[in-house]
């Protein structure tokens, strides 16, 4: 890739004797949303700190934005903008007097960071509530403000550290929407969640995070296809008959979710999959109330990814 | 980088002021406590034992070296707000000078002090206590409080950074307590049994509360702790400066 936002080789970090980071490799490149999906403790967080040049790592070359995090720190926190985990702001101080206590520290001036702090509020919908200190905020609110904070300087490359944990389902939109608006303007974001809804809605590639290094990558299609391709679903009309229906169709590593009267597998031939199925219900009678094939969630890819069998596969 | 030291540490010391600005009250309180200890024990508790001259005499120094003391909760408490807020990450991933956030906290906490010694000293005065050695005298005695202030100021500090936790800011200003007690500033070490009055005169603060009578004229005072009122701040100072600065460094550990 010519002339990345982020290159990571061989990261390490660890913390008494803990691996956080363990030869991790990453490559992002400019203008695009680049997901980081693990389970708590797979080393996202930690990443995002080394990145951001929090914490220096043990090992491994890591720049971004082409500077090197350790050796050119400064020109990194130039031009980077971070969102973390939890608000960098300071809850006593209002909206305004944050952005503008940000803008001057990023050496805009008084003035400049008076019509930046302007600028930001107007941008997040948070003008009328500027003067409010941000204790008094609600979750979104203060979420919102630490992604304008995040911004004062247009960055380069931004970092988002799980950025909707804890906000409730119309604060996660909002976020959401500011972080699509950005990446029209070219930034670089690279995002860490738990959610897969998130990085399947907002990351163009997605890698996935687990014990400190990076178990697959791809787009989130490609992710899904490695996965094991298409599945189909069947629900029954009654689930007092799942277990003959499990018998009887042409299918084969079937799982049942039976408050949900539904039955799933993997398929090869789809049509062949689809017609086998219907034509096996009808002549023995099983009244089906949908049946449909689709591509794998984000999450059995997750799960396949990250979850037991997978630790099994490796320690075999 | 360095090019921006000063104007960054003058915007975190704003930082601190408009904090003020938004916490009046908060402010208020930090500057009456003083008083009201003050007054408790020079008119309710009242007498001290073994003092010889007016109480209030001896009492208004050690009023003033006790609160420079405590202002090491304070500047502590501030810091670990600061860590346990996550602001600071924000600071240590912007393009400012490092030390701009200390020292902030430095000028701001220093500034803080300096009007608690402005309203005790007016408090006083409103009493009808005299400070004897004419003002060069004041001065210098203000002097040598904010020394040792400036001393407690980055042990506070160096406590944050050691200790991170809401939970250990209760514990040391409990423990702030006892050892601001075990000074002269109250009562005279004489007084005491022999082995407490030894610990009294050992206490930094004794020294510098004994240095700021002296200069006040303060009857039957012992002279000559001035120069012990400079070389242990800068002593603790010499110690506590550099550990703290570290401490702030190892924060990317």
């Amino acid at each position: 890739m010519a002339d990345p936002a982020i290159t990571v080789e061989g990261a390490e970090k660890s913390y008494g004797g803990k691996k956080a980071l363990d030869g991790l490799d990453l490559t992002v490149a400019r203008g695009t949303v680049h997901g980081v999906l693990g389970p708590n403790g797979a080393g996202k967080t930690t990443l995002v700190r080394v990145l951001s040049t929090l914490l220096r790592p043990d090992a491994g070359r890591i720049e971004v934005a082409g500077h090197d995090v350790v050796r050119e720190a400064y020109a990194v926190r130039l031009r980077i903008g971070l969102l973390g985990q939890h608000a960098a702001l300071d809850e006593e101080l209002g909206g305004r007097q944050n952005l503008e206590l940000f803008g001057r520290l990023h050496h805009l001036g008084a003035r400049g960071a008076r019509a930046r702090a302007d600028e930001l509020l107007e941008r997040f919908g948070l003008a009328d509530t500027g003067r409010k200190a941000v204790r008094q905020y609600s979750g979104g609110m203060r979420r919102r403000l630490d992604l304008a904070a995040s911004l004062i300087t247009e960055p380069e490359v931004l970092f988002l550290d799980e950025p909707t944990t804890g906000l409730d389902p119309r604060g996660r939109a909002e976020v959401w929407s500011s972080v699509r608006s950005l990446v029209g303007g070219g930034t670089t974001v690279l995002l860490t969640t738990q959610y897969l809804e998130e990085a399947d809605q907002l990351a163009d590639r997605i890698s996935v995070v687990d014990a400190g290094r990076v178990v697959a990558e791809g787009t989130a299609d490609e992710l899904k296809a490695e996965t094991g391709g298409d599945r189909i679903d069947v629900v029954l009309r009654n689930a007092g008959e799942l277990g003959a229906a499990v018998a009887l169709l042409p299918l084969t590593g079937v799982s049942v979710d039976a408050d949900r009267r539904l039955l799933s597998a993997p398929v090869t031939d789809r049509m062949e999959a689809l017609s086998g199925v219907v034509r096996a219900l009808r002549e023995a009678g099983i009244e089906a109330e949908d049946v449909a094939l689709r591509r794998p969630t984000l999450d059995e890819v997750f799960l396949h990814l990250t979850g037991d069998d997978h630790r099994v596969k490796e320690a075999a | 980088m360095s090019a921006h030291a000063l104007t960054d540490s003058w915007t975190m010391t704003r930082r601190e002021l408009a904090r003020w600005g938004r916490q009046p009250v908060q402010l208020a309180v930090n500057l009456v406590f003083p008083v009201m200890l003050l007054l408790m024990f020079g008119y309710l508790i009242g007498g001290g034992r073994g003092v010889t001259g007016a109480y209030r005499d001896y009492l208004v120094p050690g009023m003033l070296a006790l609160t420079m003391a405590f202002g090491l909760e304070g500047t502590m408490l501030a810091v670990t707000q600061d860590l346990n807020k996550g602001v600071i990450d924000r600071f240590r991933s912007m393009p400012m000078a490092n030390g701009a956030v200390l020292v902030g906290r430095s000028a701001a906490d220093m500034l803080q002090s300096a009007m608690a010694l402005v309203v005790l000293i007016g408090v006083g005065a409103a009493l009808g206590w005299r400070p004897g050695g004419g003002p060069a005298a004041l001065l210098a005695a203000v002097g040598l409080l904010l020394l040792f202030r400036f001393a407690m100021l980055w042990i506070g500090i160096h406590l944050a950074l050691v200790a991170g936790k809401p939970e250990m800011v209760q514990a040391v200003q409990i423990l702030v307590w006892p050892v601001g007690f075990l000074s002269n500033a109250l009562a005279v070490p004489g007084s005491m049994p022999g082995w407490l009055g030894t610990v009294v005169g050992w206490n930094p603060m004794s020294h510098t509360a004994t240095a700021v009578r002296d200069l006040f004229g303060v009857p039957g005072t012992e002279s000559g702790h001035a120069w012990a009122a400079i070389l242990w701040p800068l002593a603790l100072l010499a110690v506590f400066f550099p550990l703290a600065v570290r401490r702030f460094g190892r924060l990317s550990r």
